[in-house]
């Protein structure tokens, strides 16, 4: 019986439910130091000085590096490259790296860092997106501190708008989430005698992460070797990010020829890295009284921060979901991603597009009740179907199994419009997408290697280019290796990610893992089954296209032989069972004057329906249960599917109605530990109700499409819509806080939910 | 100062400054380090260790504190039946993803069902509220928990 498809362990369960020491802070070096990085004090400003006497009379200071040090070439490129490894004479955000500082403890490392001066002479910061946008003075970024400008041109919008019978228009605002996976940033450098070097440590990318080290220790390839440790969750935060801590235990190591360790303080980690965009949407959308979406106005803004990072194609993502599932003929879609002085804004599960989708699901229950249909009427109405044209214009001609996740959830849910319910109590539906893969932003990248390596005594070790970071990848590509060759599980590892065994696979991001590396083990063990198959019809007295390979046997029509006795005669015929594999993604397309094109090779649904209670009293929101349905292609293992989904969905109620980091006039971070940024606990879990649809993907392996993003991404419209349908407030800015609850319903006045439920929208 | 304590059932002597977080005691120099620093706030209870039986975190107590008593790490699990039954039901239920919280919550999670063999949803929850976990959204740590109190239960009743 095969494994695909079956709820099989964690390969990694038993050692990490062990304490085995498999993180990268529990890795320890011979004579290895302890690095910590000097950052700037202000959010804009020239350096003048670094005043370090003091720090470099502590006990087991080591040295200090500044960007004077860097051998090679002071930048870390992630797409654009605008951002340096170590500031020179300006910085650009509170918590900017400008020098490392190294030490024999890590105690010591972090006070002297502390001790370091940056003596700086402050300017007046670009905080606001919208005031930073074409600046007159002040230029972060290029002339205008736009990072990229995008556009979708369809149909003609104004005529449209004219003919529709109900208009609504918004203005929707989200903030920065925190990433806060529970391991901080951590990476060891460990120099070679032969001149090379060797980083491990906590990460989405490793070639990115080399990338980075060759071009600030100006090395090539093939001399620096990045592998990745365990990876105590990243969610984005871990895709570029790690790019810059490799550099901060790189350049030391390299110097003094030593081995160097870097680990960030948790306050640290919440000042100087990544986060989701905070975002305005400005949100005008029409229909007719037919129920049926007409036309659609976007503008969307999110907040880069001071370097470029990842923005420009969080930008391309965002855009493309703009829109939402729905078809529509006229459409206006205008996006910018703006330079201010904070912290580089970078990935985070949904990558731009939880924050246009909280706007468009809202948007989308406001035209429905304006036009007297409720919201589940309205979305069957307009969901993208089979055969139907996205908003990039890309026909949708497989795997859309959106229909199937709305049915399912109003199935399993038992759930009607307009049914009776508890005082107080609110259904909130969202349907949501997502484009699997990189997609026409990322198109140079959309290819993957793997290696397959068949033993004599049967076991097999592959290794891939994409990381294990908690998702399960591990778990699913052993299984499609087991089933591909046709041995046990229990036969089949991983070797962990190493930019030495597979050629540069890309990143560990867009929930591409399962459906590149997947196909690129397909494609390494086919070149192997070739080889067991040609072995075993000599000895079956078939040809090799006869024979199949599964459960433990390779099989002619009429006979058998157990994979064992095959493999073994295969070893003794010296027939050579290892393989490369190799996976290019099918093409996608775009253009940049319409934004029209075959944006992402396939797409990933999902509905969410979100039954809440609000106290009246006091604004708060009781999230009681959330159905969850997602068309993922296929499940290779249902139960970490499953996981995937709570997981995502924990996430976004969290970005629905807690989790916000805030930022004071001067540009620094205010909720910078786990006791005020607000994270949920189990205390705030809601049932979840998890439900896998299977439309598969012609060209994922096993039909499989990627989706660990989309459990996140349509949760805080599905609360907000539920909120509304409770107690008759509308809440556009996230999170719903039962401050803004308690507000709305105050500033209401005493008027029941139902008279405020016919207020305008406009 | 001199440190006799009883770690993971064995009995333990260690000169350490009294002063030293029994986090760093325990991964600097008794070289355990399934214990885990999410914060050293006492915020994620990644570091959670059970101290004469009670869950704390490690990264807020101080080495002079445990001399005289008894600890037990992730490291001691497979000598206490509660963290072992906890252990296994984590893996087949799905309850780790990337694994950085297990340690705590597995630890946090045995304080609990060594008093505690009949539980409800809300006990659990509340129980854990101070074990960060940012991956599994807590439904199947929830259930592993469960799992873990009926096995014990049962295995009891033999």
């Amino acid at each position: 019986m095969s494994v695909i498809g079956k709820k099989v362990v964690r390969r990694e369960a038993s050692a990490k439910s062990s304490g085995a020491g498999l993180f990268t802070d529990d890795i320890k070096i011979n004579g290895m130091l302890h690095a910590a990085v000097v950052r700037s004090p202000v959010a804009r400003g020239r350096i003048i000085r670094l005043e370090s006497d003091s720090a470099r009379r502590l006990a087991g200071f080591e040295g200090l590096f500044t960007y004077k040090d860097i051998p090679g070439r002071n930048s870390v490129p992630i797409v654009i490259d605008d951002q340096p490894c170590l500031a020179e004479n300006k910085v650009n955000y509170i918590g900017e790296p400008v020098a490392v500082v190294v030490a024999r403890t890590r105690e010591t490392a972090r006070k002297a860092a502390q001790m370091v001066k940056v003596v700086c002479r402050e300017q007046p910061p670009l905080l606001d997106p919208e005031k930073a946008k074409n600046h007159s003075r002040i230029h972060l970024f290029g002339d205008d501190n736009i990072f990229k400008h995008m556009r979708i041109r369809r149909g003609d919008v104004e005529a449209a708008f004219r003919d529709c019978d109900v208009i609504v228009e918004n203005e929707y605002k989200t903030p920065y989430q925190e990433h806060a996976y529970i391991e901080p940033q951590a990476m060891i450098a460990v120099p070679n005698p032969d001149g090379t070097i060797d980083i491990s440590g906590s990460m989405q990318c490793p070639f990115y992460v080399r990338k980075a080290v060759t071009t600030v220790l100006g090395l090539s390839d093939s001399t620096v070797r990045v592998i990745q440790c365990a990876t105590g969750g990243a969610f984005g935060g871990k895709e570029d990010v790690p790019s810059l801590v490799a550099c901060q235990a790189a350049l030391p190591a390299w110097l003094l020829k030593k081995p160097v360790k870097i680990v960030y303080d948790r306050t640290e980690d919440m000042i100087c890295t990544s986060k989701r965009h905070p975002a305005i949407v400005r949100y005008k959308s029409g229909a007719t009284k037919d129920g049926i979406l007409r036309a659609v106005e976007v503008e969307y803004i999110i907040d880069g921060g001071a370097y470029a990072t990842l923005s420009t194609v969080v930008l391309f993502r965002g855009t493309v979901h703009s829109v939402g599932p729905y078809r529509c003929e006229n459409i206006k879609v205008d996006s910018y991603a703006v330079a201010t002085n904070k912290v580089p804004a970078g990935a985070f599960r949904g990558f731009g597009s939880p924050q246009v989708l909280f706007a468009v699901e809202s948007q989308m229950d406001q035209l429905a009740e304006r036009l007297g249909l409720d919201p589940l009427e309205f979305r069957r109405r307009n969901i993208l179907k089979r055969n139907d044209l996205t908003a990039t214009g890309q026909k949708l001609e497989y795997s859309v199994g959106l229909e199937e996740t709305l049915e399912r959830v109003v199935q399993v849910s038992g759930w009607k419009p307009g049914q009776e319910k508890e005082n107080d109590t609110g259904y909130g539906l969202s349907t949501i997408f997502y484009g699997v893969g990189l997609g026409a932003g990322g198109k140079h990248l959309a290819r993957t290697g793997a290696a397959v390596i068949l033993n004599a005594d049967g076991s097999a070790t592959f290794s891939v280019g994409t990381t294990e970071i908690g998702q399960g990848m591990t778990t699913v590509l052993s299984q499609i290796v087991a089933d591909q060759l046709g041995i046990p599980l229990e036969w089949v590892s991983m070797i962990p990610t190493d930019t030495s065994r597979v050629p540069d696979s890309g990143p560990t991001v867009a929930s591409r893992s399962t459906t590149m590396s997947g196909n690129a083990l397909l494609d390494a063990c086919r070149k192997i089954r070739r080889q067991l198959a040609e072995e075993a019809a000599s000895r079956l007295n078939c040809r090799p296209e006869e024979i199949t390979i599964d459960d433990g046997f390779v099989r002619s029509k009429t006979k058998s032989l157990p994979i064992l006795e095959v493999i073994k005669s295969c070893v003794a015929h010296r027939r050579c069972l290892a393989a490369d594999g190799w996976h290019v993604s099918p093409p996608t397309s775009w253009d940049d004057e319409t934004g029209q094109g075959d944006a992402y090779v396939v797409y990933s649904w999902a509905t969410n329906l979100a039954l809440v209670k609000v106290d009246r009293e006091t604004g708060e929101v009781d999230v009681r249960k959330i159905w969850a349905a997602h068309d993922i292609g296929k499940a290779i293992n249902p139960a970490l599917a499953a996981g995937q989904i709570e997981g995502g969905a924990l996430q976004g109620l969290g970005y629905a109605l807690m989790e916000e980091a805030a930022v004071d006039s001067n540009g620094r971070l205010l909720n910078t530990e786990f006791s005020t940024y607000i994270l949920p606990t189990a205390e705030d879990q809601p049932e979840i109700i998890p439900e896998i649809v299977e439309h598969p993907y012609p060209d994922g392996p096993y039909g499989a499409k990627g989706f660990g993003e989309q459990p996140l991404m349509g949760i805080a419209p599905a609360i907000a819509n539920a909120v509304y349908d409770a107690v008759g407030v509308r809440i556009k800015d996230l999170p719903i806080t039962p401050e803004k609850i308690w507000r709305a319903l105050h500033d209401r006045g005493k008027s029941s939910p139902q008279e405020s439920k016919t207020g305008k929208n406009r | 100062m001199k440190l006799t304590f009883k770690l993971n059932g064995k009995k333990t002597l260690i000169d350490a400054p009294g002063n030293m977080r029994l986090i760093d005691l325990l991964r600097e120099r008794l070289e355990l380090t399934g214990t885990k620093e999410g914060c050293g706030k006492g915020e994620c209870g990644a570091c959670t260790v059970l101290l004469d039986n009670q869950a704390v975190c490690s990264c807020l107590v101080l080495s002079a504190q445990i001399d005289g008593r008894s600890l037990i790490t992730i490291e001691g699990a497979e000598k206490m039946k509660e963290a072992e039954a906890l252990r296994t039901a984590f893996a087949e239920t799905g309850a780790i993803q990337c694994g950085f919280c297990t340690p705590g919550m597995i630890l946090s999670a045995a304080a609990l069902l060594r008093t505690h063999r009949k539980l409800s949803a809300a006990q659990i929850k509340r129980h854990l509220a101070g074990n960060l976990c940012r991956c599994t959204g807590y439904s199947k740590i929830i259930e592993a928990v469960e799992a873990a109190a009926i096995k014990l239960k049962n295995g009891k009743r033999k």
